[in-house]
């Protein structure tokens, strides 16, 4: 491998993922915006990176990357948007780690936005629609959850699962979203409430599905050498960084039940940092909807094919287990935020190698995997991020 | 109004026209010119027969904007006799519960209008086969 | 009067039916919910049921549906059509012709001509007529003829128990390569305002009774007994015959004014169990009666128009109507493949309820 620069992650900020109404797309993103920078107040980015995907057609805008780097103050840097449906959260992020390990930025800021709450109607359901193949899925009516469905029902159906076999995704989620400020569900779901939930387009129920809020969440990635010596928080550096591609519509998936994109950029990015499955501490994974959290363990390589959901079920998954997920929430309780997951998966897996994760501390947590998905699979972001004295 | 985007496609909405590999005989739909098994040239017309069956399915009950009259509808994985899956509404299921295995047939309807003024969109969806086989 | 005027209509070349097919929807809805809602359950029902097309059908699927099913059973090279016309009260187009869409869907674009006709329920029996000409002339191999409809009828109107759903398709070609073969036609008009929609209005005004005597009944008689007196036929040589059906009693009134046994007509009469499928009723009907007649059966088609008129055909079934017919879904099929809906849900398919 080329050399390349140490990358760290300097700084994250946050903001509750919900439905702010009171909120614009730029007021959102300048709250998370500062509240990085307040980790490390004396770092300028010099360029910004904004991970959205439906400001286009939900707020009319696009060009966010002038728009937000001229609201911040950050005045002629470069700045500009990148898109791979959810996972454009680590696809920025990968932008932003490409640019400082190249060596040619020094600070970059990587900004991932959503404002999902400024229109209402079916205009929602096309623009969340635009994910899935246009020409030959959008045009008979699928969505992504009618995608996900449609995996989740062939998964039951091929595996012969319990038809609540997913259930301990949403309740492990929900049970950790509950001491989480930012999380945008904090109660916690049983097992009877799985069971007796109302569909929501069969097999899916209720609580499989993670609705898209408003959110925003920024990280500081920075060289190593461009930090002081005096940190505030333990050093987190990105050991592993990849996307990959499948591709977009279901029905030109080659096997229905495997994930390569995410399998692939795993793969990659875990070799990268030279972390072998087993020694990861934590994995925020994409669980917008259960199925896909099933099979990502799968694909990576936690689970046989068929029996991602016994990690659910056996408790694998939970804070306490061989590998804790959704560890703030998911995209299931702390909210999934379309294009700005895959930075608010970042920032908390940060958090947690720093042990700012108050009473959702994972205790010990040295090296965390995040990754997010576009589509149903059709775009995969994966990072690992290790802490410094640890490794 | 989206005007030639849905005409440009028409063979294949219409009647299920895709593409054959002149090389590695795979049948390809939708129609993309490049053979997605063997990675060569194919843009050979192709009618498929409209044979298949549910491989999965799910009903919409929150349908994007152009399908809300049809809604709740039933969209489904389709694994067509010639191998291409197809993804298409199924329509005309009746009283019969829809099952992964069941045998359907292409029929060319209403996919969506362009709102009241606009122009009909027509294509493939699926039904249980007319004929006892 | 001219006896040239009265001679029955005989093209040049022999012209025959290549290849039918029909269509109708599956959805029922029974006369006995109409009457619940309208008239709390006492009204005379005119029919069983009729046929509803569901949220996703219009006149151009269910043709091109019937039309698929007639290519079945010509086996012919589409590109060989060179006219695709489809005649109905209920194109979804005011301008914009069905026929394109048929045509492109089974392969008959682009040489060729594509047409929408429209004399209520003949316009697909005027469009036979024509395609007789067009093939008799020579100046194509086949042409293709569609009568096809979702009947419309107002909320609360007596034609709403009846007005339904469907249609049939006719590939006419060559006599030497029919199923059954067209020894003479002819048509009767008359301006009679029996029943009419002016253009902006949804719903069709009829003029009650008077759609009876002068409108019906006076037309199929007219063409009827022109028909078989310039062909020496009289309703005995007939095996079957088939007339428009708006309901069950003007038919079998009609048959019996003419000589015609009800057996004669049993085959062709598909209203009881569809309803008045206007533009595709005499078809349709006769699409099952090619569906169960023998070879070498004289059979007399006669459809009725309001505005008016009547298209009559007197036809000749041949051995290859045997084994041909095979190829495609009897009619029957699509007969006896039902859901029954109520009044309700036929509301929200025939969009009588405005959603905005």
């Amino acid at each position: 491998m080329a050399s390349t620069a140490e990358v760290v992650v300097a700084g994250v900020g946050l903001i509750p993922a919900g439905e702010h109404w009171t909120e614009s797309l730029r007021s959102l993103a300048l709250r998370a915006m500062r509240a990085a920078r307040a980790d490390v107040p004396g770092l300028q980015p010099q360029a910004l990176y904004v991970a959205n995907m439906l400001a286009p057609s939900l707020s009319g805008q696009t060009h966010l990357g002038a728009l937000l780097a001229d609201f911040a103050g950050y005045h002629g840097i470069e700045a500009y948007t990148l898109e791979a449906g959810g996972a454009s959260g680590g696809v920025a992020f990968r932008q932003g780690y490409l640019a400082v390990a190249s060596g040619l930025i020094d600070v970059a800021m990587v900004i991932g936005v959503e404002k999902m709450t400024d229109k209402v109607g079916p205009a929602v359901e096309s623009a969340v629609a635009s994910n899935v193949d246009a020409d030959h899925e959008a045009v008979q009516g699928v969505t992504p959850m009618a995608q996900a469905a449609m995996v989740m029902r062939r998964y039951l159906h091929e595996t012969g699962a319990p038809s609540d076999a997913l259930a301990g995704f949403s309740l492990v989620a929900h049970k950790n979203a509950v001491t989480n400020p930012n999380a945008f569900y904090r109660r916690e779901i049983r097992a009877e409430d799985y069971r007796r939930a109302p569909m929501v387009s069969e097999p899916l129920n209720l609580f499989d599905a993670a609705p898209i809020v408003d959110g925003a969440a920024a990280v500081i990635l920075a060289r190593s050498d461009r930090l002081t010596s005096n940190d505030a928080y333990p050093r987190v550096r990105v050991g592993g960084s990849s996307v990959a591609c499948s591709v977009v519509a279901l029905h030109d998936q080659r096997d229905l039940l495997r994930l390569p994109a995410a399998a692939e950029s795993a793969a990659r990015a875990l070799s990268q940092a030279g972390v072998g499955l087993e020694e990861l501490d934590l994995f925020e994974l994409h669980d917008q909807y259960s199925i896909y959290a099933a099979l990502v363990l799968e694909s990576v390589g936690f689970a046989q094919r068929g029996r991602g959901w016994e990690l659910a079920r056996d408790g694998a998954i939970q804070s306490d287990g061989t590998i804790p997920v959704s560890t703030f929430g998911g995209c299931k309780a702390r909210g999934d935020t379309g294009g700005a997951t895959g930075v608010y998966q970042a920032a908390e897996a940060v958090l947690q190698l720093q042990e700012r994760a108050g009473k959702n501390q994972i205790a010990g947590a040295r090296v965390g995997m995040a990754q997010c998905l576009g589509g149903a699979g059709a775009t995969a972001a994966t990072h690992v991020l290790v802490r410094l004295d640890g490794c | 109004m989206e005007v030639s985007r849905h005409w440009r496609l028409k063979q294949q909405r219409y009647s299920l026209v895709g593409e054959v590999c002149p090389h590695c005989d795979s049948k390809i739909f939708p129609p993309r010119d490049i053979c997605p098994d063997c990675g060569q040239e194919a843009s050979q017309p192709y009618k498929f027969s409209g044979r298949g069956q549910v491989y999965s399915f799910t009903t919409v009950h929150n349908p994007p904007a152009g399908h809300e009259e049809n809604a709740p509808y039933t969209v489904a994985l389709v694994h067509l006799d010639e191998g291409p899956m197809v993804t298409a509404q199924l329509t005309d299921v009746g009283d019969k519960a829809v099952e992964i295995g069941m045998p359907v047939e292409m029929v060319t309807r209403k996919l969506r209008s362009d709102g009241e003024r606009g122009i009909l969109v027509y294509g493939y969806k699926f039904r249980p086969r007319l004929l006892p086989a | 009067m001219e006896p040239s005027a009265t001679r029955a209509m005989r093209p040049l070349r022999k012209v025959g039916i290549a290849g039918y097919g029909a269509y109708v929807p599956r959805y029922r809805l029974p006369a006995r919910e109409v009457a619940r809602v309208w008239h709390g359950g006492s009204a005379e029902l005119p029919i069983k049921e009729k046929a509803v097309a569901g949220l996703d059908e219009d006149v151009i699927t269910m043709s091109i549906e019937a039309a698929r099913n007639a290519m079945g059973r010509a086996q012919i090279d589409p590109g060989e059509i060179r006219a695709v016309w489809v005649g109905s009260e209920s194109h979804p187009y005011a301008v914009k012709p069905s026929s394109t869409i048929v045509a492109e869907a089974i392969g008959a674009t682009p040489h060729t001509l594509a047409a929408d006709w429209e004399f209520a329920c003949k316009a697909g029996t005027e469009a036979i007529q024509a395609a007789i000409g067009f093939v008799g002339s020579g100046m194509a191999k086949y042409a293709l003829s569609i009568g096809m409809d979702i009947a419309q009828g107002r909320p609360g109107d007596a034609l709403e128990y009846t007005a339904g759903a469907g249609g049939a398709a006719y590939i006419l070609g060559p006599a030497e390569e029919s199923l059954a073969v067209f020894e003479a036609s002819y048509s009767y008009a008359t301006d009679t305002p029996d029943f009419w929609r002016r253009a902006e209005e949804r719903y069709p005004e009829h003029g009650e009774r008077f759609t009876g005597e002068p409108g019906y009944f006076k037309h199929i008689m007219a063409a009827a007994e022109a028909l078989m007196e310039a062909t020496g036929t009289k309703a005995s040589d007939y095996r079957h015959a088939v007339f428009h059906q708006p309901n069950t009693k003007f038919p079998q009134r009609m048959a019996k004014s003419l000589g015609f046994k009800a057996e004669q007509i049993e085959a062709g009469m598909l209203v009881a169990w569809i309803g008045n499928t206007y533009a595709g009723s005499a078809l349709v009907g006769l699409t099952a009666v090619l569906d169960t007649a023998g070879p070498d059966d004289l059979v007399l088609v006669v459809s009725y128009g309001s505005g008016a008129g009547s298209d009559a055909f007197c036809l000749r079934t041949t051995e290859r109507l045997l084994s041909r017919r095979e190829l495609s879904p009897a009619t029957r099929f699509y007969v006896e493949r039902r859901t029954e809906i109520d009044y309700a849900t036929y509301a929200r398919y025939r969009g009588k309820l405005a959603l905005d």
